[in-house]
């Protein structure tokens, strides 16, 4: 392997990842060449998934601050006010590269990973979502890829004890060689106990706690993260790091009864980069530099170098910066957990990371600049030309379909459709006795006990609207999360987000990258709700393949009285049906149009946020009015394909009679993908106060049907009947289908 | 000095995982496979001591702790 | 009416169970299992969770714990001890319940709310309820697949020692209504004193109205009620 005395010089730099010009800024710090150790420090900060080097620029434009904003992003993760003293600690990040090599640890490691970034800051974690792609369902690796990540996400979670509370599964041929794993995580804590990642006190002690260091994952930031995949990638194994999440779940106990004790000044979680970018990261943000002695770090493997115990990630450890007089205490508290804590260091004043091993010297870097002068690119970007030839779409050569009965029930079995009970059985969604909407629905829903305060959570992106149109997919992205979360009367608050994009020095994904981002900072201002934290996953390509365009949005919603929270399904019989929203003629990017017509072409739907936001406002009204039983919105395949999922409930034992009048096609008014529109369902009584409140508001409100006592689905359309339909049999396509796709039938 | 022990389902037990490796198994073409039983297996490191002794060590933290008698069933190595 | 919830390392339902035994009127305290005081509590429970990751077997280590000494003198001495999910595990790895637990049956965890029907009410934990009642509890785990040699399932039988049993929403007992394989649709049984109760559902899920879940209320209503009686 590497030789850690050996004399460093370009080429060792070019194999470390850096690039000529990287190099030379790193000996401009310096004032010199660095050694081996300094060398892997500088790759690992400076590299994409450290650094963030091509996406800082652009990430600059998105809103940052609001009134409910305690912590934006720079820090482990955001924070929101929530009132009555707390706050909502939340992120998403990714584990993309690491996932595919080897499905379940790279899952459970990511879940791991979030988890600690969340309480780092103090909060203990209460909910959790994961965003999973994977290639076609019929693609060899898919059903090993599934059963992998969802194991691994069940097995660090569960044990760890936080709820998984949602997410997405999505399935896409873009995704063959690349599978997409963004693991949320949330967490409470009392707003004026928020712990910052600072090494703040000249003369504190640095301490190393929880898990051994051992070789794993050197280079899973730098050189997996950062790269496409080419061939040989199972040599790459070694660079999955494993979990321990029993490690983890006595690490959160310690590090909160060590907050709550009043021992700590400052702490970081070890993620990626491990021990070089918490220690950097501390100093970095509180303006100090922090002294270590490498040979003093509890280690389960003989002989490592400076260099390895500095790259290495080895989960499941923090770094805490406490008081001189405070330090045996905090032993204590993790003697007690049966954890190793070890003062490793100090923080000093002259704002240089001094690295020594056994009393000698073997790396002094200043910490600074290590994140000021970390590279900044502007990378070009152009339009790729594939894009004018994609969105046209002749709707005349798409024929319709002879019998929309079939078409419903090939779109219920489809992969992207069908019901995910296999996925969500297998997590623990009930622990912290907190969940009132457990996973299936829009959003997820949890109490906040001791408050009548309710957190809605939903994760969205619909990757193929991105593709074909990147500023509105990415607007579309915040846009439907925050009114997933606005379907339960929650108001959507703030975000995270996770951007999954291909290889950066490629120009047309560097424009995809731009183009998202501006349409999602469109949407944000208009709704209100900024950005807190969030991650970029680039280079997630495969030869020349690349991912969809996948900026993955997080959003979270406050429902100030969790007991008007408004249900997805359909409540009873003889309750009126109304269509928020009108239906245009729109058939480009849809499900509907790839499923059944084999046709990836079109603009996504058109949406006009100032609509959507009134639609919103109006959501959260009918909730607060308590005037509406549920409310769904109408998202992949439709309208028809929303009403069967307002009537999958567990007893099966509702209908709909629903008559509509159109001039469109009738595929597009049954399967379109219009935007802004959700079913609601109502107390014939209530019907002209929602009408007359979504006229004041600027929604447009039809009722379509009536609730019936039998699990039927009648859709009429300008008299003729349409769909006649058993929703026992669709219900049972439903929920097997995903059987098939994991080969467990 | 080293030893094993083995522990798996008695056999009156229910073993699925060890079916699930079976029929993987012939799946993949290995007709002759009868029949799999999955179990755990220990490597222990013990201090210089008589086989006697160490049998005694052995078989007493087997029943104790690293089987459990009424599912399980062990074998001891040295 | 105190509770002392034990806490092993890898306990994670503790805070779930404290804050249920508190909302319906109880005391609770938590008890590090490194410690054999059990502050003079009059039920003990031993929560659900991952008790020492539950490596090498679930409840394996943990009932070594000093702890466990108290508690298992505790039961000997007639006191109340509710072992849920994991703690049901503890419990039979302690020798204080018959049988053992083997893996689900579909080989995967299982999160997912389950029907139980109650079989018998003669039970500090089950004494406000009418037999036959059908309850709605949570179940989240991967080895709640419970076992026990024919001779001894028919003794449970024979002494009426099944508390509950898994069943369909409708209340039938059968494959349909067993979520993961357990002999005899089994989710809880008690001893031959009938003061020790594991049970792999977790009532201190569904014990609150917030989350729209109340059915495992009755229990915390139960041992308050027999715990009054007999002080």
């Amino acid at each position: 392997m590497m030789k850690e005395e050996s004399v460093v010089t370009m080429q060792t730099a070019l194999e470390q990842g850096l690039t000529e010009k990287e190099f030379e800024t790193a000996c401009e710090i310096l004032g010199r060449t660095p050694n081996f150790t300094e060398l892997g420090v500088f790759a690992l900060m400076w590299s994409e998934h450290c650094s963030y080097k091509s996406s800082r620029l652009h990430l600059k434009k998105f809103p940052t601050t609001g009134e409910r904003v305690l912590q934006g992003p720079g820090e482990n993760a955001g924070v929101i006010d929530i009132g009555h003293g707390l706050a909502a600690v939340f992120k998403v990040e990714s584990h993309n590269h690491p996932s595919f090599i080897e499905p379940y640890q790279g899952a459970a490691t990511g879940v791991g990973g979030i988890l600690r970034d969340v309480f780092t800051m103090g909060a203990r974690p209460a909910a959790s979502m994961d965003s999973l792609r994977f290639g076609e369902a019929s693609h060899p690796k898919t059903a090993n890829l599934v059963k992998g990540v969802v194991a691994g996400i069940g097995g660090y979670g569960n044990c760890f004890g936080c709820p998984t509370v949602g997410g997405e599964v999505f399935f896409h041929p873009s995704y063959n060689g690349n599978i997409l794993v963004n693991a949320f995580n949330l967490g409470i804590c009392r707003k004026d106990k928020i712990f910052l990642a600072k090494a703040s006190g000249v003369g504190n002690k640095v301490i190393y706690v929880g898990s051994r260091t051992g070789r794993d994952g050197i280079h899973g930031a730098g050189l997996l993260a950062s790269k496409s995949f080419g061939e040989g990638s199972e040599e790459m194994r070694p660079t999955v790091q494993v979990g321990d999440p029993f490690q983890e779940k006595k690490l959160l106990e310690a590090c909160l009864e060590a907050m709550e004790a009043g021992l700590v000044v400052g702490i970081q979680d070890m993620g990626a980069a491990g021990l070089s970018s918490s220690s950097l990261e501390m100093a970095g943000r509180a303006g100090t530099g922090i002294v270590m002695h490498l040979d003093r770090i509890p280690t389960r493997e003989e002989g490592m170098t400076p260099y390895e115990l500095m790259l290495s990630e080895s989960q499941e450890r923090m770094l805490i910066v406490a008081e001189a007089e405070k330090v045996e205490a905090i032993r204590k508290v993790f003697e007690k957990w049966d954890l190793n804590a070890v003062e490793v260091g100090e923080v000093t004043a002259d704002g240089r990371l001094k690295l020594y091993m056994n009393g000698r010297l073997v790396g002094d870097m200043p910490a600074a600049p290590l994140s000021d002068k970390a590279p900044v690119y502007d990378r070009p970007r152009q339009r790729p030309d594939y894009l004018d030839d994609l969105v046209e779409l002749d709707l005349s050569a798409i024929p319709l379909p002879k019998d929309y009965n079939e078409t419903l029930s090939a779109l219920l079995g489809s992969p992207n459709l069908c019901s995910k009970h296999w996925v969500w059985n297998q997590y623990d969604s009930t622990i912290g006795s907190d969940t009132v909407f457990e996973p299936g629905h829009d959003a997820a829903l949890m109490q906040v006990k001791g408050t009548p305060v309710g957190i809605a959570i939903s994760s969205d992106c619909n990757s193929r609207y991105c593709y074909h149109n990147p500023r509105l997919g990415g607007a579309i992205a915040v846009a439907e999360s925050a009114r997933n979360v606005a379907c339960c009367g929650a108001k959507p608050v703030a975000f995270t987000n996770c951007l999954n994009f291909g290889n950066p020095e490629k120009p047309e994904i560097m424009w995809q990258f731009s183009e998202a981002i501006d349409g999602m900072v469109e949407a944000a201002k208009i709704l209100d709700t900024p950005v807190v934290s969030g991650n970029v996953s680039f280079y997630n390509e495969s030869g020349d393949v690349s991912i969809y365009p996948t900026p993955t949005v997080v959003m979270i919603g406050l429902i100030e009285d969790i007991g008007k929270a408004v249900p997805m399904f359909f409540q009873k019989p003889g309750d009126r049906i109304i269509l928020l929203g009108e239906t245009l003629e729109e058939l480009g990017a849809t499900e509907y149009l790839s499923f059944i017509h084999k046709t990836e072409k079109g603009t996504p739907p058109m949406l006009d946020i100032k609509k959507e936001k009134a639609l919103q406002i109006l959501l959260q009204k009918l909730s607060d009015k308590e005037l509406i039983e549920s409310a769904h919105d109408i998202s992949d395949g439709g309208l028809a394909v929303a009403l069967c999922e307002a009537l999958f409930n567990e007893d099966l034992n509702l209908g709909a009679g629903i008559n509509l009048k159109s001039d469109i096609r009738l595929d597009a008014l049954l399967f379109g993908e219009t935007q802004s529109r959700v079913i609601i369902s109502a107390n014939p009584q209530k019907m002209s106060k929602i009408l007359s409140l979504s006229e004041e508001n600027g929604v447009s409100a039809f009722e379509i049907g009536e609730v019936t006592d039998r699990p039927s689905l009648s859709i009429k359309i300008n008299g003729l009947k349409v769909i006649a339909a058993d929703l026992k049999l669709l219900h049972n396509k439903w929920e097997k289908a995903f059987l098939h796709i994991v080969r467990e039938f | 000095m080293k030893a094993r022990v083995y522990v798996s389902y008695k056999d009156t037990v229910l073993d699925p995982q060890g079916k699930t490796v079976r029929n993987a198994l012939r799946s993949l073409g290995y007709d002759d496979v009868v029949d799999v039983r999955q179990g755990k297996y220990f490597q222990i490191e013990l201090k210089d001591m008589s086989r006697e002794q160490a049998e005694k060590i052995l078989r007493e933290m087997a029943d104790k702790i690293l089987s459990n008698p009424v599912i399980e069933k062990f074998e001891i190595e040295i | 009416m105190k509770f002392g919830i034990v806490v092993f390392p890898g306990s994670n339902c503790d805070r779930d169970t404290y804050s249920a035994v508190e909302r319906h009127g109880g005391s609770a305290v938590y008890l590090w299992h490194k410690n054999t005081d059990l502050q003079n509590s009059d039920c003990i429970i031993l929560p659900g969770g991952f008790a020492y990751g539950d490596y090498l077997r679930t409840g394996a280590i943990a009932r070594f714990s000093p702890i466990m000494n108290s508690v298992v003198r505790f039961a000997g001495a007639g006191g109340n001890v509710l072992g849920i999910c994991n703690g049901f595990q503890v419990l039979l790895e302690a020798g204080l319940l018959p049988g053992a637990m083997l893996v689900n049956k579909s080989l995967k965890f299982l999160g997912q709310d389950v029907f139980i029907k109650t079989e018998r009410n003669d039970t500090p934990f089950t004494s406000k309820f009418e037999i036959g009642d059908i309850l709605r509890v949570p179940v989240a785990h991967f080895e709640g697949n419970y076992y026990a040699p024919e001779d001894v399932l028919d003794e449970l039988e024979r002494d009426g020692r099944v508390i509950f049993r898994y069943c369909t929403k409708g209340g039938d007992i059968n494959d349909d209504g067993n979520p993961n394989g357990a002999m005899r649709n089994i989710a809880g049984i008690c001893n031959k004193n009938r003061n020790v109760l594991g049970m792999m559902p977790h009532p201190e899920r569904a014990s609150d109205n917030v989350i729209n879940k109340t059915d495992g209320s009755r229990i915390w209503l139960s041992l308050l009620k027999s715990l009054k009686g007999a002080a």
